[in-house]
């Protein structure tokens, strides 16, 4: 039986996926509710990137439209919260 | 025997250091497989084999800087017989001999362009914000030991060092010194490009407003149909588009050799990209105008990453036959390039935004780009160049066909 994702871990795992793609950022001073693409040097082959190791990582599916979503730490975190539940296991890095 | 010389990656190079060998001597080497790592003043470079045999002798250590043109090494190729062993140059007096089936001379430079500020060494992890503030407090980042995440220069580093500075006047930044030396080398090394091609080259400069509705609406609903992982950037149509208009305007697609404009057999687009730490580089997307804009796309992922991560190839920074940025994301409308010598054009794309538009009488709102041309005088006229941005505009209207 797989353990429910607790936002943060999810904050977490979003962050090191975040500290990959933009390696040089110091995220520890990122805010959570304002765009990555205002606060980070990201442009959209780095964006699209971030989302597609957010789908192998929590195994969802990400149609373009919601790409506005993700734009976000706290976006991030209450789509895949919403979207992931029980069945994502943070233990195994993927989906479970 | 061939010779494996440094190569030249940029009419700006005049010298590289030899990083490592990829390849132990008496090992096979076949052609195109990466053979070393050379460090230039701009990015660590991968180097490829121009031939197919056998590491007879290395000639360059590990460290040494030589020339461009420097033998570094003998490649025996399949059919040939080992020769007694060369004794190595002396760094000081290369022997300036090049492979006569790969002459040195003949290399294009690199596309490393001057549009952005060269701040930072490479792979430099540090935050715009502690960026600026280590420029506030004349700390130099290179120096400063980073405990944010994977390494990172935080702020709080910044300020640690700012006041180790500050208690310890006297002591001697060597390594401060060296990059800031590399910095200010790579920036001399830019401007030298660059001045010599506002110098040498008669630049005009051409734009058109192309509608951009129907390669959107044709995108959207091409990625609606595929994977995450295998979705088109509008970018991709935009670098499509300017191939196979190059095939309608071939001379643009040329490089400017002793006097005499020489066209390209391929097309080979240099993408500008940005790099983190400062700087531009445009690697080669080779035989762009055949590949589907699927394998465009798989190419230029892969470009982009290895751009950013320092692994590009030397046939990627020396194959460019024109150069095509956007600086669309940056907000901007219209680019104006500096054409890469010896490249005799360049392609700019401003930004994809609505604008009025009038189709049929009615005024509309439509997606718009600014596509520009900046070309050289000596190598095409006016007439020529418009012909190119319309033919780039028509294919656009055309998406399904690229």
């Amino acid at each position: 039986m797989n353990t429910p994702l607790v936002p943060d871990e999810i904050r977490q795992t979003v962050l090191r996926l975040l500290g990959e793609i933009a390696p040089e950022a110091d995220l520890t001073v990122l805010k959570p509710g304002v765009s990555f693409r205002d606060q980070l040097d990201i442009d959209s082959m780095d964006f699209l990137n971030f989302v597609i190791m957010i789908h192998k990582t929590f195994g969802v599916e990400i149609p373009e439209a919601d790409y506005p979503k993700y734009a976000t730490l706290d976006g991030c975190v209450e789509q895949l919260s919403d979207r992931t539940g029980s069945c994502w296991n943070s233990r195994t890095a993927g989906p479970a | 025997m061939a010779e494996f010389v440094m190569p030249t990656l940029g009419s700006d190079m005049t010298e590289g250091t030899l990083v490592q060998w990829k390849k132990k001597a008496g090992e096979r080497v076949v052609k195109g497989e990466i053979i070393a790592e050379v460090d230039t003043e701009k990015a660590a470079i991968e180097i490829e084999s121009f031939h197919t045999g056998v590491m007879e002798q290395l000639l360059t250590k590990p460290g040494e800087r030589v020339p461009v043109g420097t033998v570094m090494a003998i490649i025996r190729e399949e059919g040939t017989q080992a020769t007694p062993a060369l004794k190595s140059p002396p760094s000081s007096a290369p022997l300036q001999r090049v492979s006569p089936k790969e002459p040195v001379s003949s290399v294009p430079p690199a596309p490393l362009l001057a549009a952005a500020p060269v701040t930072e060494p490479a792979r430099l992890r540090i935050s715009p914000a502690a960026r600026k503030l280590a420029g506030e407090l004349g700390v130099d980042p290179a120096s400063v030991q980073g405990t944010g995440p994977g390494g990172a220069i935080t702020l709080d580093n910044i300020q640690h060092s700012a006041r180790t500075q500050r208690q310890q006047p006297s002591t001697p930044p060597a390594v401060s010194e060296v990059a800031g030396d590399r910095q200010a080398r790579m920036r001399q090394t830019i401007a030298a490009a660059m001045a010599r091609s506002k110098r040498e080259i008669p630049h005009y400069y051409l734009s058109t407003t192309i509608d951009m509705s129907r390669a959107m609406t044709w995108l959207k609903e091409e990625n609606l149909k595929r994977p995450v992982t295998d979705r088109l950037l509008y970018g991709v149509l935009l670098i499509k588009a300017v191939a196979l208009a190059l095939r309608q305007v071939p001379e643009l697609n040329a490089l400017w050799k002793d006097n005499v404009a020489v066209r390209s057999p391929d097309i080979n687009i240099g993408v500008a990209i940005s790099l983190r730490q400062g700087g531009l580089i445009a690697p080669a997307i080779h035989n762009t105008d055949k590949r589907s804009l699927s394998e465009l796309m798989s190419s230029f992922q892969d470009v982009v990453k290895r751009a950013r991560a320092g692994t590009l190839r030397s046939s990627e920074l020396a194959d460019p036959t024109i150069t095509v940025t956007s600086l669309g994301e940056q907000g901007v409308e219209t680019v104006f390039g500096v054409i890469y010598p010896p490249q005799v054009a360049l392609v700019g794309f401003g930004k994809v935004g609505d604008r009025p538009w009038v189709s049929e009488g009615q005024v509309i709102s439509r997606p718009v780009v600014t596509a520009s041309l900046s070309a050289d005088h000596r190598v095409t006229d006016g007439h020529r160049g418009g012909v190119f941005l319309s033919s780039i505009d028509r294919l656009l209207q055309e998406p399904g066909q690229l």
